[in-house]
């Protein structure tokens, strides 16, 4: 039992406070502010587990950008929910069903910080964390030869996450941003009045 | 909220910062946490309160539309771009190598600065969209 832990579980119970809360309430301002407060909190919960990437993000589209919107939308819809209270059993009965499945999927789960689960030996991730990861002579024969000789990039960028997302998997963030783009494009074209 | 004074003050000296801030998300994502994405939704951040204490029209006033959907196109294009610079100088596509061919690894830190600007620019501009027409 060490202090991160406890401080885990402390950030865990008052996450579960917050999001029955954010159901339970009525009011929708107030609703916005207590799913600010679960990101929050939620950023939190990542920094303590030392992803601060994922930490950042959580605090800059959860508890920023996402309540801005929610904010925005209340200002168009009001803020008073409506009054319809009785219990959707369909509803429970799927939410309850994918959490069970949730639960029995965390069995299987590597323990947290264990070096030996596949997440923390592949031979990628260790390259990534040694910043030693072998780069492929291309057809030009730049940087050719075996390891000794140049073939490895000793000098990644310190910061191992954004050597994967943008040097290792630069195709997949290539067409993350697309997907973006694609998502902006559709806003403008279905959303957007021609009044002016 | 255009009678809030103290907010209307508070915005106009914030947002400066705000933007200083997501520009250093976005350029130091390769030795801190953040990145292309954290800082672009910073940046947007910094319009959106600026829309939601003036008002949505305030906000279109310093960033029109047709600047957001142009910067928003140009994101990508910087991204898609910055391969296309690496093939056409004999690497393969998206190889940093091709920034610096006399030190291989020192060109990372370039195309990642590039690229990661590409991307915030395209998120920011995305969700200043977003801002600008189901709420605006």
């Amino acid at each position: 039992m060490t202090d991160y832990v406890l401080l885990d579980v402390l950030l865990l119970a008052l996450l579960t406070i917050t999001a029955v809360a954010a159901v339970a309430m009525r009011n929708l301002f107030a609703s916005t502010v207590i799913l600010s407060i679960y990101s929050f909190l939620m950023a939190c919960v990542w920094s303590n587990m030392d992803s601060q990437d994922v930490a950042l993000t959580e605090a800059a589209v959860g508890a920023g950008v996402s309540t801005i919107l929610l904010l925005g939308t209340i200002l168009l819809v009001g803020s008073r929910e409506k009054p319809e209270r009785a219990v959707h059993w369909p509803a429970l009965l799927a939410v309850t069903a994918v959490g069970a499945a949730l639960l029995y999927g965390t069995a299987d789960m590597p323990r947290f910080g264990d070096p030996q689960s596949p997440a923390n030996s592949s031979r990628v991730s260790k390259g990534y964390i040694l910043q030693d990861v072998p780069k492929v002579a291309d057809a030009a024969g730049h940087h050719t030869g075996p390891r000794s000789e140049g073939n490895y990039f000793h000098d990644h960028v310190p910061n191992m996450v954004t050597a994967v997302i943008v040097s290792y998997r630069a195709y997949d963030t290539m067409f993350e941003t697309v997907v973006i783009f694609i998502a902006g494009l559709g806003l403008i074209l279905f959303l957007r009045r021609r009044t002016s | 909220m255009k009678d809030q004074h103290i907010l209307r003050v508070a915005t106009k000296i914030m947002f400066p910062f705000i933007l200083v801030f997501g520009l250093y998300v976005i350029f130091h994502g390769d030795f801190s946490p953040g990145g292309g994405f954290q800082g672009g939704c910073v940046i947007a951040a910094a319009f959106i309160l600026y829309g939601l204490v003036y008002d949505a029209p305030a906000m279109r006033r310093i960033l029109p539309r047709g600047v957001s959907d142009t910067l928003m196109c140009l994101g990508v294009l910087v991204y898609v771009a910055a391969g296309a610079w690496s093939l056409l100088s004999g690497y393969r596509f998206l190889d940093w190598a091709a920034l610096s061919p006399a030190d291989p690894g020192s060109g990372e830190p370039w195309g990642m600065g590039v690229v990661e600007y590409g991307v915030g620019l395209t998120v920011a501009m995305v969700m200043i969209t977003l801002f600008n027409e189901v709420s605006g």
